[in-house]
């Protein structure tokens, strides 16, 4: 069974908010309508996102570190706020376990947010419904799209390659290996919802050089250019190989 | 979370409606058994059913208020194998039709008993409609509660105190109100209305202090390690991802200071629970003053309810800590 997925990597993600302005652009353009928002252009500027990328500071000054959380719907293999919703509105598809909202059917109750742990869905003040990240279901199944674009709108806008786009239950894909070799970990393990999006952890990118490394050890001296040819008789370096 | 005024309604409304209807057919009850004198069927219980859907429909009407599209409500009829609040929109129009019908039964006065119970004791169609009524009020309280105790990040919520809590306080309201109800069409039942109400109202009393104690103590599951995956005790957020806020920064929060909280929680256990109790024992001489404890006591039910909701503190708040 295939479960799509985001993979974010937080050692990557630079805090540039791409993936966000990419993410509304196509969503609020598509067939589904507009992404509605309340003075967009004045003060206090609010509207429906789908995706959002938050700034939190690690550690004590000076050892601190700024780590850029891009926030989005974890699409659950066990996802909450599914059965909560009394007129089936959302729902999980089975073939590529994305979590979808049918707007037709949705009433607007909000019990579904009360149900996300994660705070990932956001009602659309003026259209009175729920929305959340569809992992750009009308893209990555596109037919007139060429090939290398049938990815989420964020995956593709994003300039470091912290997002990747795959299934997670494909042990060969991008987004597996990744989980399984750098570490991925899902939010919130706590409450069991399995979320299908990971991310990856900061992690220090450091090589270890010796010091034996930096300095030749047949060449004692430090003198540049090619050594003089040792005779027969003169024990080598290894005892076994010929000048 | 964000208390909505229209579940407040809902929930106080309907809770008083359903206790009415129990304290009507209680009545009843006690009067089938012989333990209490007969009521007159149309003037006490055909006019307190309709007292009763009063109350109800009130219900129904403030809940959809809540609803974005409320032209689609008939929707919410499909999910009731998963949705507690799907079962609950089943039920309240099947219990308000029960009520509607034991009413009508006792305003035409169908009492031609249909079997008899050993001591010559004659079931008829009120007994029987009135039974099915409790169960489909119970099936409501349970309902209604579940919507919020069904959700296990919401630990404030997910206990079965709060299933507990929506029966009694529901119930003392109703039975406060029976009270009120019957010190002027049938002044020789409010001293028993009054003492059930005063037996509920202190049974509520103990479930939603030990509610309050338990919350008081609760460890919350989630922290900003395990909503971030960063194992580090300190972690502060620099930005929510929004200028002017978003959803997730209205709807989960209460807006309230902490002081006003603190000052809620006793207020509203003295309007529940002290003042209408001192008034029921005072009614036992004077019953007049039963409506003024069932006016006190939801006006203090509506502060209880916005308390409910208010201290409920959602995990995705873990990502807004700038509120």
């Amino acid at each position: 069974m295939t479960q799509l997925a985001l993979v974010i990597d937080l050692n990557v993600c630079v805090g540039c908010s791409a993936c966000v302005t990419s993410c509304k652009e196509w969503n609020t353009s598509g067939a589904a309508g507009p992404l509605c928002d309340t003075n967009p252009y004045d003060a206090e500027p609010t509207g429906t996102f789908f995706n959002r990328v938050q700034t939190f500071e690690v550690g004590e000054y000076p050892k601190t570190e700024t780590v850029h959380f891009p926030k989005s719907c974890l699409h659950c293999e066990d996802p909450p706020c599914v059965p909560v919703c009394p007129t089936g509105a959302s729902y999980k598809r089975k073939e590529d376990g994305i979590v979808l909202v049918d707007y037709d059917k949705c009433i607007g109750c909000k019990y579904c947010t009360w149900a996300c742990p994660y705070g990932a869905r956001e009602i659309d003040e003026q259209q009175k419904v729920m929305k959340k990240c569809t992992l750009c279901v009308d893209r990555i199944y596109s037919t007139t799209l060429p090939e290398r674009d049938r990815r989420p709108s964020c995956v593709l806008a994003c300039p470091t390659s912290a997002r990747l786009f795959g299934d997670v239950h494909d042990p060969d894909s991008v987004v597996s290996r990744a989980i399984r070799e750098s570490g991925g970990y899902a939010l919130m393990p706590e409450w069991g919802t399995q979320p299908a999006n990971h991310y990856l952890p900061r992690r220090k990118s450091t090589i270890t050089i010796r010091e034996d490394q930096l300095v030749r050890a047949d060449n004692p001296l430090k003198v540049d250019g090619k050594l003089p040819k040792p005779s027969r008789q003169e024990p080598t370096l290894d005892d076994v190989t010929s000048w | 979370m964000k208390p909505a005024f229209s579940v407040i309604f809902l929930t106080t409304l309907i809770g008083a409606g359903q206790g009415l209807f129990l304290a009507l057919y209680t009545g009843q009850l006690y009067s089938f058994f012989d333990l209490l004198p007969a009521q007159d069927s149309r003037s006490f219980y055909a006019a307190g059913s309709i007292l009763a859907l009063a109350f109800l429909c009130t219900g129904l009407i403030a809940s959809f208020f809540h609803l974005g599209h409320p032209e689609r409500a008939w929707r919410t009829a499909t999910q009731w194998r998963t949705s507690w609040l799907s079962r609950e929109v089943i039920v309240l129009p099947a219990f308000m039709g029960m009520v509607f019908l034991y009413g009508t039964a006792h305003w035409f006065d169908w009492r031609t008993p249909l079997f008899e119970l050993p001591g010559s004791r004659a079931v008829d169609a009120t007994i029987i409609l009135g039974a099915l009524g409790t169960l489909l009020c119970f099936a409501l309280f349970v309902s209604t509660a579940m919507i919020y105790a069904c959700l296990r990040f919401l630990q404030e919520w997910h206990t079965p105190l709060t299933v507990i809590n929506y029966i009694l306080l529901g119930g003392s309201s109703g039975f406060v109100l029976a009270g009120a109800f019957s010190a002027v069409d049938a002044p020789q039942m409010s001293g028993f209305y009054a003492g059930w109400a005063i037996i509920i109202t202190l049974l509520a009393f103990i479930t939603r202090t030990a509610s309050l104690i338990r919350n008081a103590r609760i460890k919350p599951k989630s922290s900003m390690r395990t909503a971030i995956g960063i194992k580090h005790p300190r972690i502060v957020q620099k930005a929510q991802g929004a200028m002017g806020g978003s959803f997730n920064t209205r709807e989960f929060f209460h807006g309230k200071s902490l002081a006003f909280m603190r000052a809620l929680k006793p207020a509203f256990l003295v309007m529940v629970f002290f003042v209408p109790l001192a008034l029921l024992a005072a009614a036992m001489t004077a019953p007049s003053v039963l409506l003024v404890a069932f006016i006190m006591q939801y006006i203090g039910l509506l502060a209880e309810r916005w308390f409910f909701f208010a201290q409920a503190n959602h995990p995705q708040n873990l990502y807004y800590q700038g509120i």
